[in-house]
């Protein structure tokens, strides 16, 4: 069936079980993945899913929801079946309704798909990066995490009010994570990842010569002492430590009371008055990119933070309507309906003079701590509670010298980090996920064991 | 279950299915292939929600795929599908063979045809009708909310339970021939206290496997005591001072560091990536004299016991260091071609869109002869590590691990709790350093991401003493 034919057979069952108003969102994808081991094929992968979630209202206008993978015509009637039995538990205390926006106009961009190349094709290429990585530096002893991938996938939402919303999309990813080892040395491995909305699309060079000048890079390391530092922030680890606390933003979040902020914290001062964040999930950059959320509602640019005080907050349709306003194009499809961001772009403001513009990652001789991925956000963020602790890689600038640091942690709380914020430099730079500029941060607690 | 309601022309199961399966071996087999596995999967899970004193959330789900591999030497293709149908199951095996660039289609094994059938599910067909029904459960996570609500100070209160039935069948080109039911059950309870600037959070998860019963016999009230407590006594909690220092890890959930720490570079699918420390090490010491360590599918009812593996091997007890040295890998089929260390029975996969790995079960550090006092009073400055919160390891095997809830140890004594402690350290050079092992063993559920999904294990220890380690803090 596709899915014009879903939302038929939907509509008749729903029918014929007197079910009156139901929504449903469903992906179907195609992906083939290969991993490779010094020149040899290890794992070869292909898969064909489909996921279809569903929702429907009873009498008393709770919602109750099921989830399968079995879209036959006897699925999709127990799926309506289970939904409605669900829906007697339904939560009275927070109604959700359909999207007021989802019947709106959206803009699907077609030009991003692209043909897939076959299994045959990935593994060639991978073969001839993996090589290509081991041949780059004579400390490149293996590439032990590496994979190469292509997906198709198309997604819906329709509703028993006439919505319906679909788009198919390609995306390809590769990654190479080298492992690098040197004669009474710990090894050292770092790695890159690339996207693209086909294989033809990623630069595998780059990717090569990325994984190996970042693990090269780790190889003369040392022990950093524990203590305050001034710190850079790569725009790849300052994303990471934005979307770990996006919380913030989140009124999902407020409502269930694990966000640092609440209803009122709208023109909320966070940071420095140079600082602009926005949620821009239709960028241009954003291989991910969907025109709608899980509730059909168009997805929009959206600024968050605004030259340092809190703007918006990302919304579900129900979210929305107790915030009284309009939802913003960030909810996933559940019986508890989840919020989150799409891609986060961060900004200098005009407002800027406070910034010391000294502090520049590739000019600035004083000591500093370049941070240039985080690790283990899952176990080091406290998002309700602002904190974190987390392991990362990164460098030790010192004497107009750079040293890779040897295992060690950032600690800190989100909201003096933000206060904290000296430098926003001026060029941007475009990650997996999202877009930022260095940034610079005085004073965090850096622990290691010299 | 399920099957009623599967197409005549899928599989069906909870029916002999011999022919159909050994159909498409052997076509997999006459393709060129050296192993065809077939893995067959249905599923039936719930999961309600229950926050401050409302159930806010059921969500029911249901689904059924196949998961075909085809090795041909030491490579492998896997692909998953949705469509169990003969013409489905085929033309998988056909993409598996055709992405493995097989041409050689002279058969160099041969396939004898499955095995006697072993059936594991045959006690366990009931267990979806002896299962708590939704309005069971619900009434008790109210309960449990409920008994979070102890003072104004609580922010926040919820309670979560999960239900996992699947069902597989397992078949492949060796003869393996099985079928099993799992059921897995889950419940956390997580509370959020404020005071005007401090916050702290507390949380505990619980988990059965194989125990239709084992809800409704959990005690709600002793889980929300341990949780209200825990979140308590950390809320004015000061944070810890960064350093080198040694620490005692409590019994349970102290064991994630372990699992995570030394568990993962014991499974053979780091040998296959040449990213563990222990490869040649076997017979050698790893560790101190006082650590034996195992990991085992057999205990009753643990989160992470099993019948049989996701490759059709029943899982056997397996001691991976005795006394400090290394004595077993954690190995799956795939493991046991590319390493050569034998299959241990715990060949393992999230579903059936993932091919098994070597994965941990139950993996626990075994009990010494020392009390708790006796390791605590042994250190003059230290930390006490009560309870832990997540972590992760890296690519080179350093561990970072989080301290939920933590005290200072002075003089031999529990003093201030403390937050934001996080233990930083290697696996090769922390495993030497655990030198004395408390007689308090216990396990705690908890759920392992890797290469072949999330699945459900036990991590467990007795208190630990480790005479040093890096504590992260401000």
């Amino acid at each position: 069936m596709n899915s014009r034919e879903i939302t038929t057979q939907i509509s008749k069952a729903a029918d014929f079980l007197n079910l009156k108003k139901w929504d449903y969102g469903a992906s179907f994808s195609n992906d083939y993945s290969v991993q490779v081991d010094k020149g040899e094929a290890k794992q070869l992968k292909a898969s064909q899913k489909q996921i279809l979630t569903l929702r429907v209202w009873n009498e008393s206008n709770l919602v109750g929801i099921t989830t399968t993978s079995d879209i036959s015509e006897s699925g999709i009637k127990k799926a309506l079946n289970q939904a409605n039995i669900a829906s007697d538990f339904g939560n009275k205390n927070e109604r959700t309704e359909f999207s007021p926006l989802a019947k709106d106009h959206i803009e699907v961009n077609n030009a991003e798909k692209r043909n897939p190349v076959g299994i045959k094709k990935l593994l060639t290429l991978l073969r001839e990066a993996e090589v290509k990585l081991l041949k780059s530096h004579e400390s490149i002893k293996s590439v032990p995490y590496n994979g190469l991938s292509e997906s198709f996938y198309e997604r819906v939402y329709a509703n028993s009010d006439g919505a319906f919303r679909s788009y198919t999309k390609s995306q390809a990813a590769l990654y190479l994570y080298a492992r690098a080892e040197e004669k009474n040395k710990k090894p050292r491995s770092s790695g890159s990842v690339k996207l693209g909305y086909g294989v033809e699309d990623i630069d595998i060079e780059s990717c090569i010569k990325d994984a190996c000048n970042k693990t090269i890079s780790h190889l003369n390391y040392s022990s950093i002492k524990t203590d305050k530092y001034l710190i850079c922030f790569s725009p790849q680890s300052f994303l990471t430590i934005i979307n770990a606390f996006s919380s913030m933003f989140n009124a999902r979040s407020i409502l269930d009371g694990v966000s640092l902020s609440n209803k009122n914290s709208i023109g909320e001062k966070l940071s420095t008055k140079a600082l602009n964040i926005y949620d821009d999930g239709l960028h241009e950059k954003n291989i991910s990119s969907s025109p709608f959320d899980g509730e059909g509602t168009p997805t929009k640019k959206l600024c968050l933070i605004n030259k340092g005080r809190i703007e918006n907050f990302i919304h579900s349709e129900s979210t929305a309507r107790i915030f009284k306003t309009i939802p913003t194009g960030h909810a996933g499809l559940g019986s508890k309906v989840s919020v989150s961001p799409d891609w986060i772009v961060v900004e200098k403001s005009e407002e800027n003079s406070d910034l010391k513009t000294s502090l520049d990652h590739s000019t600035y001789e004083g000591e500093f701590v370049y941070i240039e991925e985080l690790n283990a956000i899952h176990a080091g963020v406290r998002a309700s509670q602002g904190s974190f602790s987390l392991p990362f890689d990164g460098w030790l600038y010192k004497n107009g010298k750079k040293i890779s640091i040897e295992s060690a942690t950032v600690a800190g709380d989100i909201k003096y980090l933000l206060k904290n914020i000296v430098n926003i430099e001026s060029s941007q730079e475009v990650t997996i996920s999202g877009i930022s500029p260095h940034i610079w941060v005085d004073e965090l607690s850096i622990t290691g064991d010299a | 279950m399920l099957s009623s309601q599967i197409k005549s022309n899928e599989l069906v199961f909870g029916s002999c299915n011999k022919e159909l399966l050994e159909e498409i071996i052997f076509y997999g087999m006459e393709l060129g292939a050296d192993f065809v596995e077939i893995f067959i999967e249905n599923t039936d899970n719930s999961s309600v929600l229950a926050e401050e004193d409302f159930i806010t959330s059921v969500s029911p789900s249901f689904g059924k795929g196949a998961g075909i591999r085809i090795f041909k030497g030491k490579k492998d293709g896997f692909v998953s599908t949705n469509d169990l149908t003969k013409h489905g199951l085929m033309r998988s095996v056909s993409q598996a063979i055709e992405m493995l660039d097989i041409t050689d289609y002279k058969r160099k094994e041969v396939f004898n045809g499955l095995d006697k059938f072993r059936d594991y599910s045959l006690s366990k067909k009931k267990w979806i009708s002896e299962v708590p029904s939704i309005h069971e459960i619900s009434e008790k996570l109210l309960l449990s909310t409920k008994s979070l609500k102890k003072n104004n100070k609580i922010i926040t209160r919820k309670g979560s339970y999960s239900r996992n039935l699947q069902e597989v069948i397992i078949a492949s080109s060796d003869g393996t021939y099985a079928s099993d039911i799992r059921l897995h059950q889950t419940v956390g309870l997580n509370v959020i206290a404020s005071d005007a600037q401090y916050r702290s959070s507390g949380s505990r998860r619980f988990g059965s496997s194989g125990m239709p019963n084992e809800f409704r016999l959990w005690d709600h009230e002793q889980a929300a005591n341990e949780v209200f407590e825990s979140s308590m006594n950390m809320l004015y909690a000061d944070y810890v001072d960064a350093g080198q220092m040694p620490v005692v890890l409590a019994n349970k959930f102290g064991g994630v560091i372990f699992h995570e720490a030394c568990g993962h570079l014991l499974e053979t699918t780091q040998i296959e990536r040449g990213t563990t420390p222990f490869e040649n090490k076997l017979n050698e010491k790893i560790a101190h004299e006082s650590v034996t360590a195992i990991d085992e599918g057999i205990s009753e009812g643990s989160f992470g016991s099993l019948s049989v593996d996701d490759e059709g091997m029943e899982p056997e007890k397996s001691v991976l260091i005795k006394n400090g040295i290394l004595k077993k890998f954690i190995s799956d089929r795939a493991g046991e071609l590319r390493t050569g260390h034998k299959r241990t029975g715990s060949g393992r996969r999230q579903n059936y869109s993932f091919a098994a790995a070597s994965r941990m079960r139950n993996t626990y550090i075994a009990q010494g002869k020392h009390s708790k006092e006796d390791l605590i009073n042994s250190i003059s400055d230290g930390l006490y590590c009560k309870s832990m919160g997540g972590g992760s390891v890296g690519a080179t095997g350093q561990f970072n691990f989080a301290v939920e809830e933590g005290y200072l140890i002075k003089n031999g004594n529990l003093t201030n709790p403390v937050k934001g402690a996080t233990l930083i350290g290697e696996a090769k050079e922390v495993m030497p350093k655990i030198s004395m092992c408390g007689n308090d063993l216990e396990l705690a559920p908890g759920f392992c991401g890797s290469i072949s999904g999330s699945v459900n294990v036990t991590v467990g220890q007795p208190h630990i003493k480790v005479d040093s380690i890096t504590v992260g803090g401000r």
